[in-house]
């Protein structure tokens, strides 16, 4: 590590702030559905793998399917709020329904090899680049 | 209730009063707030936060939510594409009943924190029998 001690404050505005920059950015070209649509997607990079997170507060492993099919991955699912009978409503700011959307990643991923975990509201689906799609180090002679 | 497609909601950045002194971007959770007979449901989505990392106090009739998220486990991980951002939850309440400070439970689950907050015994509405 760099520094001697790091402020956790500093690490996170820090990466908010790269977050930022990558708004909609052109890596996944016209590569992915619906943009706009829930949920909203947040892609990244660890090594050579690719990690596609969602937050999806509320929603249960049990309402959420994920698909596979070459390098297109679509999310769909159902966000159901539950509401007591005999409440009176003061705020009601949460949303539900359907969602369904799907993300064509420009690489080429091991589809046996994709996991996906779903917890405290976040979805993280872990594609691991394929083997022959990885970059290889040229020997110069 | 009908189902219909959802749509994002943008997440909204804290802008208040009592305003955090450090840089990093807090965010408002979206929140329902219902009300029985004998108690105020409040329920907050903060998508990402440990159990741990969650603060909630009363004082003055206000009611503090802090919900931090743990930035760590983004270690290693370099952003290609963006369509949110992250970071803590902070919102305030002001109270119009009365609560017991000291039966206010909480839960978290999949990122959703609901407070049950009860109503102390003479805010709760009495049926008056009529003679």
């Amino acid at each position: 590590m760099a520094f001697a001690f790091t402020d956790p404050f500093e690490t996170l505005f820090n990466f908010q702030q790269a977050l930022d920059q990558l708004r909609a950015s052109a890596w996944l070209e016209a590569g992915v559905s619906g943009q706009g649509a829930f949920p909203p997607l947040n892609v990244f990079r660890k090594d050579h793998d690719i990690v596609v997170i969602a937050e999806v507060p509320g929603v249960g492993k049990e309402d959420l399917s994920i698909e596979a099919k070459g390098n297109a991955i679509r999310i769909a699912g159902t966000k159901r709020i539950a509401f007591r009978d005999g409440t009176s409503v003061h705020r009601r700011e949460r949303r539900n329904g359907r969602f369904d959307r799907t993300v064509t990643l420009p690489i080429e991923v091991d589809a046996e090899k994709i996991k996906a975990e779903c917890r405290d509201g976040i979805l993280a689906i872990f594609l691991p680049r394929a083997e022959r799609d990885k970059p290889r180090a040229i020997a110069i002679n | 209730m009908t189902e219909q497609a959802l749509q994002v909601q943008e997440k909204k950045e804290l802008a208040q009063k009592g305003e955090k002194t450090v840089p990093a971007r807090y965010y408002v959770p979206a929140t329902d707030i219902y009300e029985a007979d004998d108690a105020l449901t409040v329920v907050m989505e903060v998508p990402g936060v440990d159990r741990k990392d969650v603060e909630v106090r009363l004082e003055n009739d206000e009611l503090h939510v802090e919900a931090r998220l743990d930035v760590s486990k983004y270690d290693g991980m370099e952003p290609l594409y963006t369509e949110y951002n992250i970071g803590h939850f902070s919102r305030t309440f002001s109270l119009s009943q009365k609560i017991d400070q000291q039966q206010i439970t909480a839960a978290l689950d999949d990122g959703v924190l609901t407070l049950t907050l009860k109503k102390v015994q003479e805010a709760v509405p009495r049926r008056i029998e009529i003679k």
